[in-house]
């Protein structure tokens, strides 16, 4: 089952079928917010967003999952701990997990509350907890993508720094001394933040990725970065930056490339 | 006790285990026995109240329509203070305010034609007393309260706002109050998805025993999308869905207890509700499905006063009566009482109008989002709203008499004897008012200390725990003047939003303080290029009982609506908060005016701050400047409050909107900024904060016109006023269309990128003052993190 919820300002059904390329699935949970973010960054970024249902195991053969930002079940518990259940997540454990031997495992997103959802399934190392200043924040972010060999950052240069808005109250990425070693020797830091750390997170860790590279989890939000005018502050201009963008068009020509 | 079986549970079985331990009292037993005593004051009713619903029902009321009337004709939700007041709202819509009015006041929340089938619809409330006792659940609450009013319009809401008042900065119960407000406002709002896009944030020991906390959503829909509460339709059936039905909130309510046989239920209900936004995120998507769908006859959110006040305006709104069964009410709590069941502010609730052919996709809607309901009753043709308990008949009203027919008083109003010598005692005369800087040390220290005063200083620590980005339409949020969202992310249609209020100057001259509030909410919303179409306003007073604050009042509302008629924006809705005082000790009056404005496309907002890229452009000053200090941010640096607050000219305001709304349009200005508190000097300082970007300007020319020394200029509070940047090539076509509409405007300077500081000169001794602009943000910025703790330390 698709979500009938509206995109705000196109109250078609959803921004699906419009383009041909990678098909891109957005789970929606219950208290997941940016669900139709994600799914206008997958359109603007070349893909086709199609709605994914939490209570649904189909991935209705999407090529590539994100799991966009929220509070599924109210983060009740803990973040992500309920949603890591749902039938959905069964499905994209076998797809994306470590028994999965295809030599192209699903490609999945998780930012911010899928990011905790991805750790609960323990599809990515560590966990999230409370930010260390114990507060909720909202601000822009730089970040510097040191892994561009997964699907998600293919089109980053090495090192480039880019910003992006980050929001959270259980952002503190952190993992165990021997984890987090292994880790950084095997450079899955996918994304760190630059300037002064926002929560206390192992390392300044703002992303990471799985063994295989298909599962990356990021705490800030590239989808919000997508469209000049909405996003973070940069040189050009207030709210102009659009760094974000590059993670979806990644995605797509990974995707796009693998096929051909 | 049995069960309709027609009315099963969404989810599970009610949990109804204990048998409920108390007599019901049915209207029979009123007929049987008119001489039981009920606790009518300890509810709230005076005792001529009580006995005219005696005279309505023609027969003493039972325990649960006391329950009923008590909730209805309290002050908060029968307006029955300021009723023969607000009416000037309504008297004074001209045809012209008309024509894109959908839903004016009345209805939840007003609807305005935004075009291209597009309508929004936005509303301000306050959750002043249960944010002082419990401010987080209060905050939140409140949150959750507007929302669902906007929701209940049919419309989806798209992001909140919050105008907060607290006591002093420093004192001890400040930090107990903001942080769990902050907190409260975020922990909620963060959790629905929607943007928090501005606000104000005031420190006054005024507010000491009565913080402010106000809240304003906004939704949008398609036009046939729009939602009343009204249950018509005979047959129809009568939903409750959302969360269940708890203890929380009943407040006076727990007196009816004393009906109960059994000591042992629980005792300590709190008075404040509690909150959950994971349910009323589902409750809003939910809500969404069944409009989409075309599922809901009627609906109508359960705020104040509960099921009371749902099914008594749901059924006088329609056209027929109401019967309702209270045992399939689905509960938290099974002790509960009928008349608690009826007053219970329990969170998260809505109850709907749905055809029989309906139902089944109803609930399919219902099972999809886990989200419980119970079937109540249904719509009749009686006109009488008849609730049954069991079988048996325990309310019997005319709904009108409930929901519309409350009493209204004329209180006496009388105009404070001490108002003239208040008017007499300008800051020139006063103590603080000698010695005033005129030397360019002076001066610049004056601006430094002006900046880095409470109101003045950076709000970010607050705002930054607001999601502000979520749903990636936020054109602009805080500090700018005005929150802009798309709407249509084809066409780029959108609204930019603004709330203000000085109770300063409301305080010296409610009448023109109550107008000065629109005049800026209007010229912020104007500043960032919308056209303005709306007002909202929340009216925060003291106790109306008191004949001071009560002319406070009537001249608060007379003002406002005059100056509405005259700026042409009606009121479409907006809410009374009175009894705001402790110890005898009312509130300043605190008007909060929120204005809505149309944008064509919101990539043309314009924002406050110099931007890096505008090295060289010219600033403007729009607007003249007399000796207005007195009410001034400036005063209450030296602690002043006296003589009369600036003037108002709506008409140049008017004049004021057209130039900046055109020159947004035209894309002749890449900033622009109101001046308000604080004046010329803080607009200045704020413009070059933004993004710490540098200005080069002279006040001689303004000293020279406008016949005002050097310290006026920069810190007078003059209205109409704003300053803009633009480049030198819009410089000739920007002042062609100032001059063309009379309007005075003068060429302050220059935008300076490089110099990283906000350099002033003019005709004073030493005849300029820099300011850098990294010394500045330092002490502008740690004003509130010193206080409450830096967001990037651990606590």
């Amino acid at each position: 089952m698709s979500t009938e919820s509206p995109l705000i300002g196109s109250f078609s059904a959803s921004p699906a079928q419009q383009l041909d390329g990678a098909r891109i699935g957005v789970v929606t949970f219950p208290g997941t917010l940016d669900d139709r973010d994600a799914a206008r960054a997958v359109t603007l970024g070349g893909g086709t967003a199609v709605s994914l249902w939490h209570g649904d195991e189909s991935l209705h053969g999407v090529d590539a999952v994100i799991l966009p930002g929220g509070f599924s079940y109210g983060d009740y518990l803990r973040a992500g701990a309920l949603a890591r259940f749902a039938p959905v997540m069964n499905t994209l454990i076998k797809e994306a997990g470590a028994q999965q031997t295809s030599s192209s495992p699903l490609p999945v997103l998780g930012i911010c509350n899928g990011f905790q959802m991805l750790t609960e399934a323990h599809l990515l190392p560590g966990s999230m907890i409370n930010n260390d200043h114990l507060k909720f924040i909202c601000k822009d972010q730089v970040l510097r993508v040191e892994n561009t060999s997964t699907a998600w950052t293919a089109q980053f240069t090495a090192d480039e720094l880019i910003a992006v808005p980050m929001k959270n109250q259980e952002g503190q990425y952190v993992t165990s001394a021997q984890e987090l070693e292994q880790i950084e020797t095997e450079g899955r830091v996918v994304f760190r933040y630059v300037g002064d750390d926002p929560n206390g997170s192992r390392n300044r860790i703002a992303g990471v990725t799985n063994e295989r590279g298909n599962v990356v989890g990021l705490m800030p939000h590239p989808e919000h970065a997508v469209e000049a005018g909405y996003g973070p502050d940069d040189a050009t201009g207030m709210r102009n930056g659009t760094d974000g963008l590059t993670v979806f068009t990644s995605v797509v020509s990974s995707l796009a490339g693998g096929q051909q | 006790m049995t069960q309709n079986p027609a009315a099963q549970p969404g989810n599970g079985e009610p949990e109804l285990t204990d048998e409920p331990q108390f007599s019901i009292d049915t209207v029979d037993d009123a007929a049987a026995t008119p001489q039981t005593e009920l606790p009518w004051a300890e509810l709230g009713l005076k005792e001529n109240e009580y006995t005219s619903i005696g005279e309505i029902l023609g027969r003493r009321p039972t325990a649960a329509e006391l329950a009923m009337y008590s909730v209805m004709w309290a002050e908060h939700c029968s307006y029955k203070s300021s009723k023969v007041h607000l009416r000037q709202f309504g008297d004074k819509v001209t045809d012209r305010m008309k024509q894109d009015l959908m839903v004016g006041i009345g209805e939840n929340a007003g609807v305005t034609d935004l075009g291209d089938g597009w309508a929004v619809t936005f509303k301000i409330e306050s959750h002043n007393s249960p944010s002082f006792v419990e401010p987080y659940q209060g905050a939140a609450t409140g949150i959750g309260g507007i929302v669902r009013d906007i929701i209940s319009m049919g419309a989806r809401p798209v992001a909140v706002m919050d105008p907060l008042r607290f006591g002093d900065i420093d004192h001890a119960d400040t930090h107990r109050v903001l942080p769990g407000v902050v907190s409260g406002i975020g922990g909620y709002g963060n959790s629905l998805g929607l943007p928090n896009i501005g606000g104000e944030v005031v420190f006054d020991s005024a507010y000491q025993g009565n913080p402010l906390v106000n809240a304003l959503a906004v939704g949008v829909m398609r036009h046939e999308d729009l939602r009343l509460a009204n249950a018509s339709g005979v047959g129809n059936r009568v939903v409750l869905f959302g969360a269940r039905t708890g203890g929380d909130g009943i407040g006076g309510a727990s007196i009816l207890s004393s009906e109960s046989f059994d000591e042992s239920k629980p005792s300590k209900r709190p008075a404040v509700q509690v909150g959950d936004p994971f349910a009323e995120k589902v409750l809003i998507e939910s809500c969404l499905e069944l409009f989409h769908n075309e599922l809901v006859e009627g609906i109508q959110d359960l705020g104040a006063a509960g099921i009371s006040c749902a099914t008594s305006e749901l059924a006088s709104n329609g056209e027929g009566g109401m019967h309702v069964e209270l045992t399939n009410v689905l509960l938290r709590d099974p002790t509960l009482t009928p008349g608690e069941i009826l007053m219970s502010e329990s969170q998260e609730r809505m109850m709907a109008v749905v055809t029989p052919e309906n139902a089944a996709a109803f609930e399919a809607v219902m099972s999809r989002w886990n989200v419980e309901y119970s079937w109540l009753g249904e719509v009749t043709d009686t006109e009488r709203l008849v609730i049954d308990w069991d079988g048996e008949t325990i309310v019997d009203v005319d709904p009108r008499t409930v929901a519309h027919d409350g009493p209204v008083y004329e209180r006496p109003y009388q105009r404070p004897s001490a108002q003239d010598a208040l008017q007499a005692d300008s800051f020139r005369a006063s103590a603080g008012g000698e010695n005033l800087p005129a030397t360019a040390e002076d001066l610049g220290a004056a601006v430094v200390e002006l900046m880095s005063s409470p109101n003045m200083a950076d709000k970010s620590w607050i705002t930054n725990q607001f999601d502000r980005f979520v749903g990636g339409n936020t054109a602009l949020s805080q500090p700018d003047d005005a929150g802009v969202i798309r709407v249509d992310e084809e066409s780029g249609l959108g609204v930019g939003l603004s709330t203000d209020g000085n109770s300063r100057y409301t305080y010296l001259d409610p009448y023109a303080g109550a107008q000065l509030a629109l005049a800026e909410s209007y010229r912020n919303v104007a500043t960032s290029g919308a056209v303005p179409m709306a007002v909202s306003d929340c009216l925060n007073f003291g106790s109306p009982e008191d004949p001071d604050v009560m002319w406070q009042f009537s001249e608060a509302v007379r003002g406002l609506s005059d100056a509405c008629q005259q700026l042409e924006v009606p009121v479409t809705g907006g809410n009374v908060s009175l009894y705001n005082q402790t110890a005898g000790q009312p509130i300043p009056p605190t008007p909060i005016v929120a204005v809505m404005g149309r944008f064509d496309d919101v990539s043309r907002r314009t924002p406050s701050g110099f931007q890096r890229w505008a090295d060289g452009q010219a600033i403007y000053l729009l607007g003249t400047t007399a000796d207005e200090l007195d009410g001034s941010e400036y005063a209450r640096l030296r602690h002043h409050l006296g003589g009369t607050p600036p003037q108002v000219d709506l008409a140049a305001e008017k004049t004021l909107g057209e130039i900046l709304i055109n020159a947004s349009r035209d894309g002749m200005i890449d900033s622009a900024h109101d001046l308000s508190q604080g004046g010329l000097a803080a607009a200045l300082a704020e413009m070059s904060l933004r993004f710490g970007v540098g200005s080069r300007t002279s006040i001689d020319q303004v000293c020279e016109r406008d016949g005002v020394d050097p310290f006026t200029a920069l810190f007078s509070e003059s209205q109409t006023r704003a300053v803009v940047a633009l480049p030198r090539s819009e410089e000739l076509r920007f002042t062609d269309m100032t001059t063309a509409r009379g309007f005075p405007a003068l060429r302050l300077g220059v935008v300076d990128a490089e110099s990283g500081g906000i350099e002033v000169s003019g005709p004073f001794e030493g005849s300029s003052f820099g300011i850098g602009i990294d010394e500045l943000k330092e002490s502008w910025s740690s004003v509130i993190p010193s206080r409450f703790g830096a967001p990037q330390d651990p606590a």
